[in-house]
């Protein structure tokens, strides 16, 4: 897509602005869906029902919430660091947003096919924590700077799990270049990653367990880094009122809930694209072409959106101390484990 | 900030200097925190001013009052002692009818009345079934506290079958005002004792279903155990009562061990926390003894829709009651703990004093004894296990 881009409006800014439209546009719709699946999911395992008022089954609900929120009024706290208060939402969709470029949505189009795109992602994400850092410090909130605090300590905790278990990948498929790395498991689930990736059947066998617990460890992470149940610390509501977002309404309040709901979808994003293929179809050839792609790879980040979902309206939430033991003394050592395992079996 | 003159004397505010890892030296303070009025987890309008160092909590000071609603003084100026029983149910609004059994018991001492039976069975069957309602409220409010949603919807999916029960009955689906003194305001309608056991059989699967998904959860275990551990002595020493006494390994429940109305005759055991998943006394104890008495109370209200005799529902007693001078108190066990009354008669229609024994208050005294040293999770562990009801605290 890029070079056809090129062939028309050539190599000028235009060319990047509308490369970073789509991913905008898939943010918004998106959110747009989750927000209703996830009221309806959570609504059915609670024996309730949601919206069904608002459209069919309540399906124009999230578009009215839009609509409520843009009309509310703006409050700053009068005690507030009036700049970083307003910053601090856009910077944290900003970091998530960024990420998205990196990401692929089908073989033919990727926002900015950059090589080292693996490593781009989980270095601007980290943005993230700033934004938090910032909304929770601007506050003037005690319970705010709780928040934001929890927010620092836990997303740079599982910056870690999260970097070892993609670089378990990237030693398998020797690449840091998201496309290269989908390219490399085409041809079928079996050529996936978290299933050994495309080896003979014994170098398959033997990687398949340290894989397969790197990617759990990765999915975990994932939902660490996204502050959401059971590693929702940060915002916990009965602990911290709204941790870092207590003070927000609004569109502000909007944006961090919108960048919340991106950062879900990159997360099962990356974890779909580096371990179950990515944009590749299951079934090697069949339904397999670049608009499959996009099928493909949605279905799948969709899927791990859905499992988050899940796993948020059914477990309860973690301790501080555990929630970094977790991440230090239980998730790290295993990572160090499979690094260690899976380079030991790809020179053998 | 607080004023540092609402602090506890033996209490100093101290900077304390910390050598970090380069070697200089990291200045550190405590923060002191309001937790409520206005905080999800603090169960209505409790106030904690909690001096915390990073997210641990060094003091708790709990502030009430926010909700007095001068009820002892209001019994004093009514007409009639029935009049009181809207008054009580008000005090522990999620127990209304366990309150107005203890207002009416006292009385009925007072006046030395006895009941007719079929009365007797009625106020086990509501006090089992408020009881049963008002544990689901502090079990899923308990899973909220702890991150947990799902589990409250379904408590309070069940809560609602034992208030439209007592809808049925009196009319009312929060303030009853059904157990008055000598009887019940109604007798119980067509189709409740069908639907009461109805309720009883299908209730048995809730249990299971939020043990599946809360009790043996091995984050909720560890969120829990070991948390909040409130020896036997403590307990006994700040006169704690119901599943708090009772967590800390105390067997004692007024419902045997002081009968009133007809529980002697019904066979249920007294459930005590075991410390199965900790230490006995702590939070999930405390938890789960809230859990089997449900259980139990199942079996209870079974046992006495069961054997429901037929007869009165009212006895004959006088509009105006005027009870010979003198004092009464009468205890009973509420869905909190030991719920007294202390009436004064002088000998008029109205009552020369009312006072009453509330456990949430009494057990609520313990909060900073079992909480220095948590952190602010537990603190909220902690809270949500001592299952407040701050009507009752403030009265």
């Amino acid at each position: 897509m890029e070079e056809l881009l090129q062939s028309f409006i050539g190599e000028s800014w235009l060319l990047y602005v509308i490369l970073a439209v789509p991913p905008l546009v898939f943010i918004l719709l998106y959110a747009l869906v989750t927000v209703w699946t996830e009221m309806k999911v959570s609504a059915h395992m609670q024996d309730r029902v949601a919206y069904m008022y608002t459209g069919p089954h309540g399906l124009f609900q999230p578009v009215a919430d839009i609509l409520k929120l843009l009309q509310k009024e703006d409050t700053i706290p009068a005690a507030a660091d009036k700049t970083l208060f307003r910053l601090a939402p856009f910077l944290v969709f900003t970091g998530t947003y960024a990420g998205f470029a990196a990401l692929p949505f089908s073989s033919a189009y990727i926002g900015s096919n950059i090589n080292l795109g693996v490593f781009y992602i989980v270095a601007v994400s980290s943005i993230v924590v700033v934004g938090l850092l910032m909304a929770g410090w601007a506050s003037n909130n005690k319970w705010s700077l709780f928040g934001a605090m929890r927010s620092a300590a836990q997303v740079i905790s599982y910056e870690i799990p999260t970097a070892l278990a993609l670089l378990i990948a990237v030693m398998i498929t020797g690449s840091l270049n998201l496309q290269e790395v989908i390219r490399f498991q085409d041809g079928g689930i079996f050529n996936w990653v978290v299933f050994g990736g495309p080896f003979p059947l014994l170098q398959k066998l033997l990687l398949l367990p340290f894989t397969f617990i790197a990617f759990l460890i990765l999915f975990v992470a994932g939902i660490a880094e996204v502050n959401r149940t059971p590693f929702d610390l940060p915002e916990a509501e009965s602990e911290l009122v709204q941790g870092y977002n207590t003070e927000y309404s609004g569109m502000k309040f909007a944006i961090f809930y919108l960048a919340e709901y991106a950062n879900m979808y990159l997360v099962s994003a990356i974890a779909a694209c580096v371990f179950l293929g990515g944009w590749s179809s299951p079934f090697g050839d069949f339904m397999s072409g670049p608009l499959w792609g996009v099928f493909w790879i949605v279905l799948k980040g969709f899927f791990f959106v859905f499992l988050q979902i899940w796993i948020r309206w059914t477990l309860p939430r973690l301790r501080v101390d555990q929630l970094m033991y977790t991440s230090w003394k239980v998730l790290t050592p295993f990572l160090f484990v499979c690094v260690f395992a899976v380079g030991l079996i790809l020179v053998l | 900030m607080i004023d540092s003159k609402t602090l506890p004397t033996n209490y100093v505010t101290k900077p304390e200097k910390r050598a970090t890892s380069t070697g200089r030296s990291l200045r550190t303070d405590e923060m002191i925190i309001n937790m409520g009025p206005q905080h999800p987890s603090t169960h209505g309008v409790l106030r904690l001013e909690i001096v915390v160092d990073g997210e641990i909590v060094v003091d708790v000071i709990p502030h009430i009052g926010y909700l007095h609603r001068c009820f002892e003084k209001h019994a004093e100026h009514m007409t009639n002692y029935q009049q009181v029983i809207p008054y009580a149910d008000r005090m522990d609004y999620l127990s209304s009818m366990s309150n107005d059994w203890a207002y009416a018991l006292t009385v009925e001492r007072l006046l030395k009345l006895e009941v007719p039976q079929r009365v007797e069975y009625i106020r086990v069957i509501m006090a089992e079934l408020q009881r049963i309602a008002s544990h689901l409220i502090a079990v899923g409010t308990y899973a909220i506290d702890m991150g947990a949603f799902t589990p409250f919807l379904w408590c309070f999916r069940d809560r609602e079958r034992i208030l439209d029960l007592f809808e049925m009955t009196c009319g009312a689906r929060l303030l009853y005002n059904y157990i008055w003194v000598g009887g019940v305001s109604h007798d119980l309608p067509a189709g409740f004792v069908e639907k009461a056991k109805d309720f009883c059989k299908d209730f048995r699967t809730t249990l299971k279903e939020v043990h599946d998904v809360l009790t043996y959860n091995e984050i909720f275990v560890k969120r829990t155990a070991n948390v909040g551990v409130l020896p036997k002595d403590v307990a006994v020493n700040y006169s704690c009562s119901g599943p708090m006494l009772r967590g800390s390994g105390v067997d004692w429940d007024l419902r045997r061990d002081d009968p009133y109305g007809v529980y002697g005759k019904f066979e249920w055991g007294v459930q005590i926390g075991k410390g199965t998943k900790g230490t006995v006394g702590d939070c999930w104890d405390r938890y789960m003894v809230r859990m089997n008495e449900m259980e139990e109370s199942t079996k209870i209200v079974e046992q006495a829709i069961a054997w429901l005799p037929e007869g009165n529902v009212q006895s004959a007693i006088p509009k105006r009651i005027r009870p010979e001078a003198g004092e009464m108190y009468a205890r009973t066990e509420s869905p909190r703990g030991e719920l007294g009354f202390y009436v004064i008669s002088d000998g008029t229609a109205s009552p020369y004093r009312v006072k009453g024994r509330a456990p949430a208050f009494v057990n609520l005294s313990v909060l900073p004894e079992i909480s220095k040293g948590a952190m602010i999770a537990d603190l909220v562990a902690i809270v949500g296990s001592v299952d407040i009801v701050l009507g009752e605290v403030d009265r």
